[in-house]
């Protein structure tokens, strides 16, 4: 170890154009890593002394490491679907560098054995894992897990994400205990007493295809709850998942509005379809929640654009064949999304609706870091952890779904083409993808 | 997605109007008295995961009548109760000679999902809340032996709108021949969204004004077992929405009373109403047979 460690003369990327919003850059630099941290960023042709190897940039931006902060890496229990090895591949040709993995695996990962498990490197990860842990008992909704305990086993924060905590009691001790040790408290909001059966969003779509649908007001009321409960605590940090609806945004504003720490986090398949795209019973556009009206659709790019969104979370839900090609209202709910996630940013929100690169990127590191706590990440600041992301904002590709690194391809942007593109993710000061 | 095999008919609002005129005109030179032969030696497979005692029976007639041979398979007391898919199912089936599959399943979508990777035809006889196109063309057949277009008509169609596969249908297929189409129901059967289904139709609430100047009278069953959890109480739906006598006069005089069945006396129609001289429930159901031979006829090219 201490051997490689001098010998490692570093990674110097050149010439690319670093985009930071923490370090408040934008503009051409070079940054060299060196044994796992970033330890110098200066103007062109600035740092004196070599390094073992020189990363040309020229063209690319270079930004920190993507933060995900919402995947299903499947493990334990469901390796068919996924495993953290081939999760994180398919996160690392996405620019992710890091990624919070959701506990609704099989057993329900509530217990400090679990975090520590995901957490070995016998795992097989290539990207940092960050497990998130459930709330409560098998997410069952009683009985809370063991936050402390948790959380110094590695836990970056609680949910019982796949069921909402629904009982008002039980999501108040949660949070309340959660602020104690500044832990955030993640929330799949949806008032699943007004969804059963519901296989879509409540819509002209539903209505003709004769699928129950779910209202916006199932997230919305959800949402406005938590908001309420969090402002009752000092300290509580409410993050909500993969928001969909233009009322629940207004729930997200007005407790932004009242210094209660509340994020949200919003997914490229909400910001790019709506539920008309389910089509002719399209099972890779069910997902929950599900794709929304043109309206909600609408209200969450203003959202990304104008700060109220804090960050760009994929929800990666990898299932098997014969778990999406059934019967729709029998079908998996959820898609894979990592290696689609930067193309669709850049091409639906950057080029298309003009939300600048800068704000794309902070939407993807910047933001993210500050839901949760991944020390030290989402900056190129001297000193950072060495995790970079470098990327073609121009290159247009097509995603081919069975070439995913993903173990599955339940995927509605099969065949899509796409501008925008990484070219190397690094993790560490390793590059641990390189395209074609 | 892959492509569904030619004959299928899946749903209804995906015909045009040709094609549905073409079907009804199909099904008039039927004669279930006496058939042509022109399914000889062909295998209609009936896979039914759902009560049925019509549409099951009328399309069981129509084949063998033609002289197919037909093989029913049941959810119950078939190898569905130990698991297999829908998909390997379908498979199985189509391997074992079928020339033609018809299918009733209460998952919307199912029927299309096995067009999409058989070969052979698919016949829809009623998917979930989704559709029953066969319903649908019964029912315009029927309405075509007693008036002379479907142009201009007003129809009603009276209740449990949003568990119905049989209003779907008849709503797209009577739109595309520019019927002036009525929907009445309480909001629990009868969303607001109903009316972006297709053109020419109106939502009302109050069944005395739906009525008013009716041509043709559409009673839909209240679906108990799809009510998951919505909370309506009969009395109220038989007080407002229940097919009287009294309210039948609001009617034109020569207005039909159609019921795709199974009716419940008593809940969404008295009695009186579905035996009155104006219904042609009964003669729906015979209407069923021509108009499902013509629609195998088409499925296996002989026609």
């Amino acid at each position: 170890m201490a051997r490689d460690k001098l010998k490692s003369g570093g990674l110097l990327i050149k010439g690319g154009h670093v985009i930071d919003p923490v370090a408040k850059i934008d503009g051409l630099m070079d940054v060299l890593l060196q044994d796992g941290r970033v330890v110098e960023l200066a103007l062109p042709n600035k740092i004196r002394g070599g390094a073992d190897q020189t990363l040309n940039a020229r063209g690319l931006v270079v930004a920190p490491g993507f933060i995900e902060l919402h995947v299903h890496l499947r493990e334990p229990g469901q390796s068919y679907k996924e495993t953290i090895a081939s999760g994180t591949a398919a996160a690392a040709a996405g620019g992710f560098t890091s990624v919070c993995c959701m506990p609704n695996t099989s057993p329900v990962v509530d217990s400090v054995e679990w975090v520590t498990w995901i957490q070995q490197p016998q795992r097989g990860a290539v990207v940092n894992v960050f497990p998130v842990a459930a709330a409560t008992h098998a997410s069952k909704g009683a009985v809370l897990t063991d936050f402390r305990g948790l959380q110094r086993a590695g836990a970056v924060g609680v949910t019982d994400d796949g069921r909402p905590i629904l009982n008002e009691t039980t999501m108040r001790d949660t949070l309340r205990l959660a602020a104690e040790i500044n832990l955030p408290v993640i929330q799949h909001a949806e008032d699943t007493r007004l969804t059963e059966n519901c296989s879509m969003n409540e819509s002209a779509t539903s209505f003709r295809l004769g699928l129950r649908g779910m209202t916006a007001a199932a997230e919305a009321s959800i949402v406005d709850r938590d908001v309420q409960l969090a402002q009752q605590f000092a300290g509580a940090r409410l993050h909500v998942a993969h928001l969909s609806t233009a009322d629940a945004l207004k729930a997200v504003r007005r407790g932004k509005r009242s210094r209660a720490h509340v994020t949200c986090e919003v997914t490229p398949h909400h910001f790019t379809l709506t539920d008309a795209d389910v089509g002719e019973y399209n099972t890779y556009c069910k997902m929950n929640p599900p794709l929304r009206s043109g309206a909600d659709r609408e209200a969450l790019i203003v959202a990304l654009a104008d700060g109220t969104v804090d960050a760009i979370a994929t929800d990666h839900a990898p299932h098997a064949t014969h778990e999406k090609i059934i019967e729709f209202e029998k079908a998996m709910f959820g898609i894979t999304g990592l290696e689609t996630a930067l193309g669709l940013a850049i091409t639906r929100l950057h080029r298309e609706r003009k939300i600048p690169l800068a704000r794309i990127v902070e939407l993807f590191t910047a933001g993210p870091a500050r839901v949760v706590d991944v020390r030290g990440r989402g900056t190129l600041a001297r000193g950072s952890h060495a995790d970079v992301t470098i990327f073609d904002p121009k290159k247009r590709w097509t995603f081919e779904a069975a070439k995913s690194r993903s173990k599955s391809n339940n995927s509605p942007f099969d065949g899509w083409q796409l501008t925008g593109k990484v070219v190397a993710t690094i993790v560490s000061g390793k590059i641990v993808y390189r395209s074609g | 997605m892959n492509k569904t095999a030619r004959g299928s008919l899946l749903d209804i609002e995906h015909l045009d109007v040709k094609e549905i005129t073409g079907l009804l005109q199909l099904a008039r030179r039927m004669n279930p008295l006496k058939p042509r032969p022109l399914l000889r030696g062909k295998r209609v497979l009936l896979l039914f995961y759902e009560a049925s005692t019509r549409t099951r029976s009328s399309f069981e007639i129509a084949a063998k009548e033609m002289g197919a041979m037909t093989t029913l398979v049941l959810s119950s007391g078939s190898s569905i109760e130990k698991g297999e898919s829908l998909l390997d199912t379908a498979y199985t089936l189509q391997a074992v000679g079928a020339d033609v599959m018809v299918v009733r399943h209460p998952a919307a979508g199912a029927p299309l999902l096995m067009a999409r990777h058989l070969k052979i035809p698919v016949i829809n006889a009623g998917d979930g809340m989704h559709e029953h196109p066969s319903q649908a063309l019964l029912d315009a057949y029927t309405i075509l032996r007693h008036k002379k277009k479907l142009n201009g008509l007003q129809v009603v169609i009276m209740g449990d709108i949003y568990h119905s596969r049989v209003a779907r249908s008849a709503i797209h297929l009577l739109s595309k021949f520019g019927a002036r189409i009525t929907l009445c129901g309480p909001p629990e059967m009868l969303p607001e969204l109903a009316t972006c289904l297709a053109p020419n139709l109106h939502i009302t609430r109050t069944a005395e004004e739906a009525l008013r100047g009716a041509d043709v009278v559409m009673v839909l069953r209240v679906q108990k077992e799809r009510l998951a959890g919505m909370k309506i109480r009969l009395q109220d739906y038989i007080a407002r929405y229940q097919m009287t006598t009294a309210r039948m006069k609001l009617a034109k005089r020569d207005a039909m009373v159609m019921h795709p069945g199974p009716i419940i006396r008593g809940l969404e129609i008295t009695w009186e109403v579905a035996d009155c001289p104006q219904s042609v429930i009964v003669e729906e159901v015979a209407n069923g047979v021509p108009v499902r031979m013509a629609i195998l006829a088409r499925a296996l090219g002989k026609a």
